[in-house]
């Protein structure tokens, strides 16, 4: 809502500063966006009018004008404006004018001819980015006047930021009793007469949906002059608050709707056939709407019709054909309550949002409909001519204004303040909501003047008040209403921060659960850098990097890159990856944590997704940075590996080699911890990486945040008092055969005093036949009661020979 | 007797004069060995008379004594010097760097987001956390805004099907702990949240953290009190000053904006108010027993500021020049 201020202090004019009327309105909830001057500062410029031109004698652009500021004689002005002309007005900065940017006016000679002044563009006076010569201002400018009073521009604009519970404020009436009630200055209200009758002709209005319109007003203007100028001071105030003039009649209506918040429409009379009803739409109907735009409708839509076809979307856009144009004589005007409820979200089906459906939805007063009617006839009249006819009123069941009970002590508990309640009975007052206190008869009705207030407010005992909303207020329907509208007035400013007291108890922090925190300064540790990208990724990376075909694809997505919701951390993860490998990065570690999502099996009302918490990392280029003293070796899937098993200690984890889309197919394993498949590592598939255009190897893990965050109490056990035996057991195997399988079977084979067993060397080359590798094993014995006799730990060894040999090992020692 | 005293002399020369242990055992030899020239006198002592050879002999065993202690002197000072110059040749460069893995670093957002649970979990709020894709009903209808409410066209929201979207606020999280909890509560929702929006200060998506406190006494004031508190703790900046201004969300009443001072003016921080009593209703929590403030603030505001970061985009473009700043 935009509106010049010195419109509104025709209304009320509080003795504030523009800035401190705007921090007022800020702090009482009507948010100041911005306040501008309407033109910079610039004085000694009056209008002029050009008498004479002659060619100046020295140069070939320029020219010699005679111009009358309203003096006795005219002044000489050199101008090189092409569109200088005799007879013209325009604005003529005297000299000692200051203009904006500093720039002086004095008297010079201008190629040898004396200069009085300047003739002046709108750009040369901060009114516009660009002209294109002299600003021509109206035939009827009154010669010798001060431009900045001609024009009012000593004004400012006020652009509020409505909320949308105050619609009452999208109107100056409405703004206007906000800045009394806030000020305590007085309220002029407008003086609206009740027009006279002319003509006994009515439209017949039919109203079929009472709820969604209780009140509709109309009259028939006939013989006006819709080709009539608006005036100066409507379309000054029009352009201030926003609106461009159009043409008399709708400037009127758009006048009226920024004067009284009320919309309005002007139908052509000899457009329509037959009576106006309101009705809802018939599913198939259509419309062209005033701004060319087709609409199907249903039977949701309220509509203004005849007898032969949709007029308009009622309270939000009149259709085509119908309207007033500069040639119609003979105006329908309509002013008429829609219920919100038959508004609301009507205008954003259709992609519409109008200054009309904006304020119908959030609520209209609806106890000034008709003096609305009688203000816009008022103003047609007197600028349009014509005679109007009677109003044709159709009123239903209006809405409800129910009372609401406040009591003063729960307005104590909710703010942390006492109001006593006489503040109470005042604050009230100046929003001018009627009120009773219980069993005080002395404030029903409520007392005008505001002596006769406070003399009543003495009188208050009670502590229970019951409020009746004003019709202009559409979101007062409980006490917290109320007690909002109190502290809104009393000014938040004076309550004061208080700290709460209550009980003091301790958060249930559990070590069971290892906090995110905790694992992600394990990466961090291990040199990996945090990232946080779109959990929205391109549907084509989904489909490449994940094989996920049936993403979870936004309805509306902002671009089409970002298209579905990420199943895996991954995409981010290698965008990420190639932006820094585009910016000259050689090796990169990323990690991030977030949500992943799918599509649940089966659908419920209110979960059809799986959302799924995971922690996903990405290591490309030399295992360590590159340093003195250390050969440089590229990062592989091992060293990967260590970064998982070092997130899970103490907890073991199994690799179990699998194909995943995104991954080399001989270098990718599932994650299991437990019994539970907790993710996935592996080195990019060189298919993408490839594409990607990454020239060496990368390696990526993801598991669910879920296997991480979990964690066993320790219990003690106690320690042996006897040290291990370690052997060493090296063998022959073929490749096929993978450590844990040999893991696998020796952990099984239930041999006495087995501790540990791990491999610590793997070998491939000379000495070992094609096909095959060397392992070496580290077996620990031990027993906590006893030293091992040598025959006990070669019995154990043997067994483990044994188990080795049944899957093909051949013994090295 | 002068001889005695011409031993010892020359004794002491030699053995400062060399600088080498072997060398330095031979030298002993001349004056201690079997050979040497001391050994000679004490050899000569049976030459002397009774009465002279007590005396003598002491003179003698007190030069012996002096040069056995110059010459284990001697040693020790040879020793010594074998080692400075040992661990003079292992000296290292210290100013060379450290080898091994470099270290890595957290996203400026969990920066942030870490530093706001610590500071509400000091007041004792416990951290909850909701879906992303949240339902229609517990981002909107639940919060009070019904279908078609003006309020839902504030939210540009991205949607997933009719019935779900990508929450829009952390709210709903409120929403889902009061079903499952009762009074008193104080939490606090950190999260991602999305909004249909993007230029220099709007990203799609951005972190919320929200705080709840439902009990029996929970007032305006004491809203005011927990977020000014916040903010001065958070900026470490005791003079601070927080603004409460009027504004409207449907899921609280009344309802503020939060401003703080900030270089000349006041800068919004995110909105709060007293939780309304159709949202309480609708978890089934008596609005009549039981009061409740709800805020939200802006993470990535709270961390561009503390951090002076210029442009939110940089926040998730993921560029190792930016976020290694932060470590």
């Amino acid at each position: 809502m935009k509106f010049s201020e010195n419109w509104l202090r025709t209304w009320v004019n509080p003795a504030l500063s523009s800035d401190e009327l705007a921090h007022a309105l800020t702090m009482a909830g009507l948010e100041v966006e911005a306040l501008e001057a309407v033109a910079p500062a610039f004085d000694n410029v009056v209008v002029a009018e050009v008498l004479g031109v002659v060619k100046h004698p020295n140069a070939d652009r320029l020219n010699v004008c005679q111009v009358n500021v309203g003096e006795a004689s005219p002044l000489t002005i050199v101008c090189g404006a092409a569109n200088v002309a005799v007879g013209v007005k325009v604005p003529c900065a005297r000299i000692g004018a200051l203009l904006p940017g500093d720039f002086a006016i004095k008297q010079a000679k201008v190629r040898n001819v004396e200069s009085f002044g300047m003739l002046c563009s709108e750009k040369e006076l901060g009114l516009a980015e660009e002209s294109s010569g002299l600003w021509l201002l109206p035939t009827d400018a009154p010669v010798g006047k001060m431009l900045r009073e001609y024009l009012e521009l000593d004004d400012k604009l006020f652009t509020l930021k409505l909320t949308p519970n105050r619609s009452d404020c999208s109107g100056m009436v409405g703004i206007a009793r906000e800045v009394a009630a806030l000020t305590g200055s007085a309220l002029k209200p407008l003086d609206i007469q009740i027009q006279p009758v002319a003509l006994s002709e009515q439209l017949p209005v039919n109203v079929a949906e009472a709820q969604a319109c209780p009140l509709y007003c109309g009259r028939m203007v006939r013989g006006v002059n819709a080709a009539a100028p608006t005036p100066a001071w409507m379309l000054r105030r029009l352009e201030r608050g926003g609106l461009r003039g159009i043409s008399a009649v709708v400037d009127i209506t758009n006048y009226v709707m920024l004067e009284m918040g009320q919309p309005l429409h002007a139908f052509d009379v000899a457009q329509l056939s037959g009576g106006i009803t309101v009705r809802r739409a018939r599913n198939g109907e259509a419309l062209t709407l005033l701004n060319g735009q087709e609409v199907k409708l249903d039977d949701e839509v309220l509509v203004i019709a005849d007898d032969a076809r949709v007029l308009a979307l009622a309270g939000i856009m009149g259709g085509q054909g119908s309207g007033v144009e500069i040639t119609t004589q003979d105006v329908f005007l309509e002013s008429a309550f829609f219920h919100p409820d038959a508004i609301a979200g009507r205008a954003r089906r259709f992609g519409l949002a109008t200054d009309s459906s904006f304020r119908f939805e959030r609520g209209v007063d609806f106890a000034a409909t008709r003096q609305v009617l009688e203000r816009a006839t008022q103003l047609l009249l007197e600028i349009c001519g014509g005679s109007a006819g009677a109003i044709s009123e159709v009123r239903g069941q209006m809405p409800k204004r129910e009372p609401i009970a406040l009591r003063r002590s729960r307005v104590a508990r909710v703010l942390g303040i006492s109001l006593d309640n006489s503040q109470i009975a005042d604050l009230f007052t100046r929003l001018q909501f009627e009120f009773t206190a219980k069993n005080n008869p002395l404030l029903n009705p409520p007392p005008k003047g505001e002596e006769a207030v406070a003399a009543s407010a003495r009188h208050l005992s009670d502590d229970d008040f019951c409020v009746t909303p004003p019709s202009f207020r559409f979101d007062l329907s409980i006490e917290s209403d109320l007690i909002e509208e109190l502290a809104r007035l009393y000014g938040y400013d004076n309550i004061p921060a208080q700290a709460p007291q209550a009980a003091l108890t301790m958060l249930p922090y559990s070590e069971m659960q290892r906090p995110l925190a905790r694992i992600q300064q394990i990466l961090v540790a291990r040199d990996y850098q945090e990232i946080v990208s779109y959990a929205f990724v391109e549907e084509q990376i989904e489909r490449e990097l994940c094989g996920n075909d049936k993403a979870v694809a936004l309805q509306n997505p902002i671009a089409s890159n970002l298209a579905v919701m990420r199943s895996s951390l991954i995409g981010g993860l290698v965008g990420a990856l190639r932006f820094n490998l585009n910016r000259n990065q050689a090796r990169v570690r990323l990690f991030e944590a977030g949500a992943c999502f799918a599509k649940a099996n089966i659908r419920t009302e209110h979960d059809g997704y799986v959302q799924s918490q995971r922690l996903s990392g990405i290591a490309y280029g030399s295992a360590q940075p590159e340093q003195w003293g250390a050969t440089a070796k590229p990062i592989d899937f091992y060293d990967v590996k260590a970064d998982v098993e070092a997130l899970f200690a103490p907890q073991p984890l199994r690799f179990v080699a699998a194909t995943h889309p995104g991954l080399h197919p001989g270098r990718s394993a599932q994650i299991y911890c437990g019994e539970r498949m907790a993710g996935w590592i592996g080195e990019l598939h060189p298919q993408w990486q490839q594409q990607y255009d990454m020239a060496q190897a990368t390696v990526w893990f993801e598991v669910e945040l879920g296997t991480l965050t979990q964690a066993a109490v320790p219990h003690m056990s106690e320690i042996a008092k006897f040290l291990p035996v370690r052997r060493d057991l090296a063998v022959l195997v073929d490749e096929a055969v993978t450590v844990q399988t040999l893991l696998d079977a020796m952990q099984r084979a239930d041999v006495p005093y087995l501790q540990e067993i791990s491999p610590f060397d793997v070998y491939r080359g000379k000495g070992v036949e094609q096909g095959k590798k060397s392992l070496a094993f580290r077996v620990l014995l031990q027993d906590t009661k006893k030293t091992l006799a040598d025959s006990e730990i070669e019995s154990s060894i043997a067994l483990l020979v044994d188990v080795m040999q049944r899957h093909g090992a051949q013994m090295r020692m | 007797m002068e001889q005695l005293q011409q031993i010892l002399d020359q004794a002491l020369q030699q053995f400062a004069a060399i600088g080498d242990e072997t060398e330095l055992e031979q030298v002993k030899a001349k004056y201690l060995g079997k050979e040497g020239s001391l050994t000679a006198l004490l050899k000569g002592l049976g030459k002397l008379s009774a009465e002279e050879r007590p005396a003598a002999g002491a003179r003698i065993n007190q030069v012996k004594q002096s040069i056995e202690a110059a010459l284990q002197q001697r040693r020790d000072a040879l020793q010594q010097n074998k080692l400075a110059q040992k661990l003079a040749a292992e000296a290292l460069d210290v100013t060379l760097p450290g080898r091994g893995l470099g270290t890595g670093g957290l996203h400026p957002v969990t920066r942030t987001l870490e530093r706001i649970e610590q500071l509400f979990h000091s007041l004792g709020f416990a951290t909850a956390f909701g879906p992303e894709i949240e339902s229609d009903f517990y981002n909107f209808t639940a919060l009070n805004i019904p279908e078609n409410h003006p309020a839902r066209a504030m939210h540009d929201t991205f949607y997933i099907d009719p019935q779900h979207v990508l929450r829009t606020h952390t709210s709903p999280v409120q929403v889902r702990y009061m079903e499952a909890h009762q009074p008193p509560l104080k939490i606090i929702s950190p999260g991602r949240v999305y909004r249909f929006d993007s230029d220099a200060t709007h990203s799609p998506m951005f972190h919320q953290v929200e705080g709840l406190w439902v009990d029996e006494e929970i007032s305006f004031a004491n809203l005011k009190g927990v977020v000014q508190d916040f903010l001065q703790r958070f900026f470490e900046r005791d003079d601070l000053r927080v603004r409460f201004r009027p504004s409207f969300f449907p899921f609280t009443e009344p309802s503020a904006e939060m401003d703080m001072s900030w270089k000349d003016g006041w800068l919004e921080i995110g909105g709060c108010g007293m939780v309304h009593p159709n949202v309480l209703k609708h978890v089934n929590i008596d609005s009549e027993k039981y009061l409740g403030f709800a805020f939200g603030l802006g993470v990535e505001r709270l961390a561009m500021l503390r951090y002076g970061v210029n442009d939110l985009r940089l926040f998730y473009e993921s560029d190792l020049r930016f976020l290694k700043q932060f470590n």
